[in-house]
């Protein structure tokens, strides 16, 4: 039984890969049949996830072993309740006061974390005396990354018009950028080529056998 | 009530986050450690609200009978065996409802919710990232007729990332000298990463960090209230 199992487990991820690869012949009903099946079992997935490792270890595991201990847990699982009260649209409006709590904490603690992480220590990271590289190439580097980083914020300026010799900063800004996003192009384009290695892989090898 | 209180619990908690950053003693440690906790809980139901959401969008397509009902049929219907099999006999590491399912494990030779895992899922979600293989491809060359300044420099750098990331790309300039060996490709891709693109990066992190600052202050000072909806 679980060989049989095994063996229609691998059709099946082999009919899921070609119907997922028909799309660039172009739509079909197949592209659409696995479309809607990864949606529904990707969003099935995160849920029983969420489920065992955030619900059950935080509130429900916790109510039920010791109810008085963790009463305060009733606050937040009121709170979510009144979350899913958006469903219904009379009572939509409960709804305003957890999201208000989220926004809230979430906008404390980005405003915090970035400020430290981001900004600050970025910037201490910049401020190093750039003829400290024991190598040439490592000196033209720090005066890159000093100029690049500069530049780059300067771009970002949006509150006064760039032009004339202000736009200078700018372009300059805008050629690092490039560099950063061809860079980024790369590694994905390496990432996805390795994701479509692996997918010619398993039909090539765990399908027919034809490679070792 | 319904505006001016949710403004007000938003104000309280964010002011609450930054004060016990600068005072990291009680009862304001013990405070942001409850709040973070409320947050995690109350984020978990904002999932399930998503997927009651989706669930209900999928079954209004298909009452209606939409074109395309049957493929929303199929998406429901997969979310609900997943769903079902996760609770009832739980993941590798966790039980379910029902425990562990030895019996179905022995059969399947895995758990039900691995083996859809495994065979439905992890299938679906490498071809579907890997299709985008081929639209890079397709943008890459779009990149290239473009032939501004800007367009050759990232595509000259995506090219010497690539090669250089790869054994090809070190076979290809084995050749140059040890006294050149900056100009090695494996070399190049590295410096490439370690200086100017770090530059562009922390000026990006920099920038976003001031924004987001910005969008934070106006949140928690009730500027930005478009997250509570209209009164309709």
């Amino acid at each position: 039984m679980s060989h049989f199992m095994s063996v229609l487990g691998l059709w099946m991820s082999v009919f899921f890969t070609f119907s997922i690869f028909s799309f660039l012949y172009k739509d079909n009903p197949f592209y659409k049949l696995a479309e809607q099946i990864f949606v529904g079992l990707s969003a099935a997935y995160w849920l029983v996830y969420l489920f065992y490792s955030i619900m059950l270890p935080n509130l429900f595991t916790k109510l039920i072993s010791d109810f008085r201990g963790n009463i305060i847990l009733l606050i937040p699982a009121v709170l979510g309740l009144m979350m899913l009260m958006r469903i219904i649209p009379k009572t939509q409006w409960l709804s305003r006061f957890p999201i208000a709590i989220m926004i809230g904490t979430s906008a404390g603690i980005s405003m915090v974390r970035y400020a430290k992480s981001d900004l600050l220590s970025q910037i201490s990271a910049t401020m190093i005396n750039p003829f400290a590289g024991e190598t040439t190439s490592i000196v033209i580097g720090n005066f890159l990354l000093i100029i690049g980083t500069i530049c780059g914020v300067y771009y970002f300026y949006f509150s006064k018009k760039q032009e004339g010799i202000s736009a200078v900063p700018s372009k300059i800004g805008i050629w690092f950028l490039m560099i950063s996003f061809g860079a980024s192009f790369g590694y994905t384009v390496m990432a996805r080529v390795s994701l479509l290695i692996g997918r010619l892989e398993f039909l090539l090898k765990d399908w027919l056998h034809i490679i070792n | 009530m319904k505006r001016n209180l949710p403004l007000f619990f938003a104000f309280f908690c964010g002011i609450l986050v930054i004060v016990s950053e600068f005072i990291p003693h009680r009862p304001f440690s013990m405070l942001i450690d409850t709040l973070q906790n409320w947050f995690m809980i109350i984020s978990g139901f904002a999932i399930i609200l998503g997927q009651i959401s989706l669930f209900q969008s999928n079954l209004s397509k298909i009452k209606q009978k939409e074109s395309g009902w049957i493929f929303y049929l199929a998406g429901l219907l997969s979310f609900c065996l997943m769903l079902i099999v996760g609770l009832l006999w739980g993941t590798q590491e966790t039980g379910g409802i029902f425990g562990h399912g030895l019996k179905l494990q022995a059969s399947l030779g895995a758990k039900p919710f691995d083996y859809l895992f495994d065979f439905a899922y992890m299938p679906l979600s490498a071809t579907m990232f890997s299709l985008l293989a081929f639209f890079i491809a397709s943008a890459a060359y779009r990149a290239f007729i473009i032939r501004s300044f800007e367009s050759n420099l990232l595509m000259i750098t995506a090219v010497i990332v690539i090669l250089g990331r790869t054994s090809f790309g070190g076979m290809l300039t084995a050749w140059v000298p040890e006294s050149y060996k900056f100009w090695q490709l494996p070399n190049l891709s590295d410096f490439i990463m370690e200086f100017p693109n770090s530059a562009a990066q922390r000026a990006i992190m920099i920038s976003a960090a001031l924004g987001i600052i910005g969008s934070s202050l106006r949140i928690i000072l009730g500027i930005e209230r478009s997250y509570l909806g209209s009164d309709k």
